[in-house]
């Protein structure tokens, strides 16, 4: 399989503070890849720089083989990215079917719109009785469903997912994340996914990475990871909690 | 004071409604501009004078015929607006909006000086579209203030139909709601904002060509902005229909205002908007979902 993008010894600032130092990876065609992080560690800036709303200071993105670094983000979701940013970030007084619809803004095949919007909402049933409201008055998980379903609107062959679990109850999160696996499946999406609950990311996932202040400090196959003792004690709370300063040392200690 | 007439009463009301309608034209280009991307372009007086001018220009200085001047007049000031956002205000996205005010500002300042430079410091008449008046019983009405009247009713229909069925209208909503999640969906947010600043030149030019024969040419015509500008306000200035409606409050009452009050003549519109803010500070039409922060 090949790789749709990748990303090599990228680094963004903000300013002149480096948020991203350096980060170099691979999204497999078909898979869902998830990096991990804690809150902080740069998982929006690294989407953000990937769908153009952030230009990298140094590096390169190939996305199906051309360089996409330093486009603008409207030419980058055009190419075939679709960002389903942190927040949901709806359109507050669009209706929902007009939120869903401006996912296929660039899209001129009417009829499989149509199918594709029959399919959202056979995902996501409860939508449909909102469909004529404004987004603003929907719930946190109903607009997770919409950012979700505007998103696989666009069609797109890589879709980034920023946080789809934010601030929903557990069993809105489980709902959700069978829909991106279903999308990924069924539908043959690929997923570049970050969490910072990587109990629920991992374990749907090919590949992760472990991204900390900016570096990318682990990565390995979704079975590799959930054997590390590292992951399981750290990002899966198996074996308790450590003092946040002892698990900065451990850290080091063994990943680098 | 003597008492007025029926007949009186309904000529201001409808000369009132058609310079309200005037300053209507002015107010959607600011709104349109400040919906998508919350600049004010306190230029936007100015560029009603540029419209008048550039109307002067081709219809009276090179004598091509009236609906020929009006339409190049508009495609001129259409590339114009284009031109303003895609050159300048573009590139200070990100800068605070306070660069935006004075920059918008100084442009104002800047075209009155060019357009003197260019056409001089007179005043110079236009011809008006239609010439003449007409006449209903004792009430009597020049053709351009009907024809100003039935634009700005065209116009608001129009842009209506457009935001509500039109694909490139519902992605200028979209980008004014949102800009980066418009941007995320492909939406070619750059090129949609300048169309936006486009239109509102547009609208003002219309205004400008429409005023001309009422009030002459001249580099000053633009400061009639500040009263859409009340207008707008009044309305509550993120909503179209409420600037419309802020503007033709203040048009109606600004005639009668003069008549009754000969010696602050012009002060109107700004009492009006002054009242209005006092009883409901949001404007009359705020939108119900006000931005947070
Ligand atoms: N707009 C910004 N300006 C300055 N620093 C920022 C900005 N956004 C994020 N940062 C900083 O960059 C780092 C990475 O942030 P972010 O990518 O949002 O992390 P995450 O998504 O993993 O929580 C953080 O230290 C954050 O404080
Ligand atoms: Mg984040």
């Amino acid at each position: 399989m090949s790789d749709v993008l990748t990303l090599s010894n990228v680094e963004t600032m903000y300013g002149r503070v480096m948020a991203i130092r350096g980060v170099s990876l691979k999204v497999t065609e078909g898979s869902i890849v998830t990096i991990m992080g804690s809150n902080g560690a740069g998982k929006t800036t690294i989407l953000k720089t990937i769908s153009g709303a952030l230009d990298p200071f140094k590096g390169r993105i190939a996305f199906e083989r051309a360089e996409i670094a330093g486009l603008d983000p409207d030419v980058v979701a055009r190419r075939g990215i679709a960002h389903s940013p942190e927040g949901r970030e709806v359109f507050p007084l669009l209706s929902v079917r007009d939120n869903l619809m401006m996912g296929a803004y660039t899209r001129r095949d009417r009829d499989e719109v149509a199918r594709d919007m029959e399919k959202v909402l056979g995902w996501f049933p409860v939508l449909r009785d909102f469909l004529e409201k404004s987004a603003i008055y929907l719930s946190g998980g109903q607009q997770q469903m919409v950012a979700l379903g505007r998103a696989f609107m666009q069609r797109p062959r890589l879709m980034l997912l920023d946080e789809p679990s934010l601030g929903l109850s557990p069993r809105l999160i489980q709902e959700i994340f069978a829909i991106i696996c279903r999308m990924n499946g069924d539908e043959g999406v690929t997923m570049l996914l970050v969490e910072q609950n990587a109990n629920v990311a991992l374990p749907v996932s090919d590949f992760g990475y472990v991204l900390e202040t900016g570096r990318i400090v682990m990565e390995g196959p979704r079975d590799v990871l959930l054997a590390s003792d590292d992951i399981r004690e750290f990002y899966l709370g198996i074996k308790g909690e450590a003092a946040r300063g002892d698990r900065r040392w451990k850290v080091k200690k063994t990943w680098r | 004071m003597e008492l007025l007439t029926i007949a009186d009463v309904l000529q201001l009301l409808l000369v009132g409604l058609s310079q309200g309608c005037l300053y209507s034209l002015i107010a959607i280009g600011l709104v349109l501009v400040y919906k998508a991307t919350e600049q004010v372009n306190f230029a936007q007086g100015e560029f009603m004078m540029m419209g008048a001018f550039v109307g002067y220009q081709f219809i009276v200085l090179m004598g091509l015929p009236y609906w020929l001047g009006v339409g190049l007049t508009l495609i001129v000031m259409g590339a114009f607006g284009y031109g303003i956002d895609a050159l300048v205000v573009r590139r200070l996205t990100g800068q605070p909006v306070f660069t935006v005010f004075i920059l918008t500002l100084a442009l104002g300042i800047a075209l009155r000086a060019v357009a003197g430079m260019i056409w001089g410091f007179g005043n110079y008449t236009l011809p008006a579209p239609i010439p003449g008046n007409l006449k209903i019983g004792p009430v009597v009405m020049a053709w351009s203030s009907i024809l100003a009247i039935l634009l700005t009713a065209l116009i608001s229909v129009g842009l209506y139909a457009f935001f509500r069925f039109s694909r490139h209208g519902a992605a200028m909503l979209a980008l004014s709601q949102n800009q980066l999640a418009a941007f995320y969906m492909g939406i070619p947010v750059k090129r949609l904002t300048s169309v936006i600043w486009a239109m509102s030149a547009v609208f003002g030019a219309c205004a400008g060509l429409l005023l001309a024969p009422i009030t002459l040419v001249s580099t000053s015509m633009g400061f009639i902005g500040f009263k859409a500008f009340a207008g707008a306000i009044v309305g509550g200035f993120g909503s179209i229909p409420g600037a419309v409606a802020g503007c033709l409050l203040i048009g109606v009452t600004e005639p009668f205002f003069d008549i009754a009050f000969p010696t602050m003549k012009g002060i109107g519109a700004y009492l009006v908007m002054f009242a209005v803010l006092l009883i409901r500070p949001q404007g009359l039409l705020a939108q119900i979902h006000a931005k947070k922060v």
